[in-house]
């Protein structure tokens, strides 16, 4: 069932691809933990991306939830990689202690498929590098 | 303390302020002629003797209401501003805080010899009244000259130090998506930041999958300067891209140890050569996803 956090999860070729845009309640932030678990059993995937570049603040709450999320999916057999993460996140997240260390990150959702063996074509890479 | 003028001091203040006035022009003159106004008012004379007879004109009030040794006076608050812009000048024209203090001491052999000229008028026990206030409202007059000399120099150290910071904490694109800030001098925490920050936007300019903190010019690292640089390897780690630490000198590699910080979850190399042939051959075997033209 579609939860109630109206973030989209979707299935890009066997991997679970989310974008978190906007400031995410934390209700929301629940359901969509709900939501993703849902659809790594729905779908059998191996992998998560989540991507947060469009996130200016992650507080210790939201920090959890990616860490729970994280942690519930690796029992479900799929690892999860963060990315986009701004630097102001990153910084504050570490001064909180909030170093997430059992998460995997990456830097683009490219690099996050790559990390799972899907190539996404580099014409997509080299549009981007040009604009 | 009260600055209030007990009745004896009354006579010596408005002698004081009689002799400003009276003798404006003169004073004025004279002040004109003084290297202190002479070098900074270069244009015309006139802007010299408008500029002395602000400050006289101020100095009078301040000595009218007798508080002559209160910085806080309501006549001290123009001068502060003139003589501020004058000293200013004068600093960065390299001299030095008692090169321009004895500059402003001149002004007052200036009023002092009028004052020996008005000995007859005034009376032998007023005169030395006047003399009395005379030399303490310019030994204040020092007093805020030289704070004008130490704020100029602050502001010049701010600005230094602001320099130092931009200018000392390049990040360097080496390879496509491999950044290195190689760091040079001693990391406090004001830097250390700018150094967090810098790194992290050039990770995320550049789209950086690793990024190499080189060490060599930092000459000590105490346990400060260690969680600086763990708290940097973890942010970027959350950013998608990994930290290795290079130019690790032995003596460092010893402190580290003798200080018992545990560097284990962080990737570190001796020099910034081995880091730089660590993060392409990371990039070979294939661990990390291709990126452009490897």
């Amino acid at each position: 069932m579609p939860g109630a956090s109206s973030i989209p999860v979707l299935d890009f070729g066997g991997l679970l691809l989310v974008s978190i845009q906007g400031e995410l309640p934390d209700d929301a932030a629940v359901s969509l933990q709900e939501d993703i678990t849902d659809a790594v059993v729905r779908t059998g995937s191996r992998g998560v991306i989540i991507d947060i570049s469009s996130l200016d603040m992650v507080d210790s709450f939201l920090a959890r939830v990616l860490a729970e999320i994280a942690a519930s999916s690796r029992l479900l057999a799929a690892r999860t990689v963060l990315v986009g993460m701004r630097p102001a996140v990153a910084i504050t997240l570490v001064e909180l202690g909030l170093s997430l260390p059992g998460m995997d990150t990456a830097r683009t959702i490219t690099d996050a498929a790559a990390d799972f063996g899907v190539t996404i074509a580099d014409t997509v890479q080299e549009e981007r590098n040009t604009t | 303390m009260t600055y209030g003028p007990p009745d004896s001091d009354a006579a010596g203040a408005e002698a004081v302020a009689g002799l400003l006035r009276r003798r404006r022009e003169q004073i004025a003159q004279r002040w004109a002629d003084l290297p202190l106004f002479q070098a900074v008012f270069t244009v015309t004379r006139e802007e010299a003797v408008e500029a002395c007879y602000s400050v006289i004109d101020s100095l009078a009030v301040v000595a009218e209401s007798g508080r002559v040794e209160d910085l806080d006076a309501p006549g001290f608050d123009p001068i502060q501003r003139q003589l501020s812009a004058m000293t200013a000048s004068r600093a960065r024209a390299g001299l030095s805080t008692s090169q321009v203090d004895r500059e402003v001491s001149a002004l007052r052999d200036a009023a002092w010899d009028l004052l020996d000229a008005e000995t007859v008028e005034l009376g032998v026990e007023d005169t030395g009244e006047a003399r009395v206030h005379l030399v303490t409202l310019f030994g204040t007059l020092r007093v805020v000259v030289i704070e004008a000399m130490l704020q100029e120099n602050q502001e010049i150290i701010l600005r230094q130090r602001q320099q130092l910071l931009e200018m000392a904490t390049p990040v360097i694109k080496l390879w496509d998506r491999l950044v290195a800030v190689p760091l040079i001098g001693m990391l406090d925490s004001a830097r250390s930041q700018v150094v967090m920050e810098n790194l992290l936007e050039a990770i995320v300019e550049h789209k950086a999958t690793i990024a190499i903190l080189d060490i060599t010019g930092v000459p000590t690292v105490d346990s400060l300067v260690a969680q600086h640089l763990m708290k940097t390897v973890a942010s970027a780690r959350l950013m998608g891209a990994e930290c290795v630490i290079s130019g690790i000198r032995p003596a460092i590699a010893q402190t580290i140890v003798q200080l018992g910080l545990d560097l284990s979850s962080v990737t570190t190399r001796a020099t910034l050569a081995d880091a730089l042939q660590w993060a392409l051959g990371r990039d070979q075997r294939g661990e990390l996803p291709a990126r452009g033209h490897l």
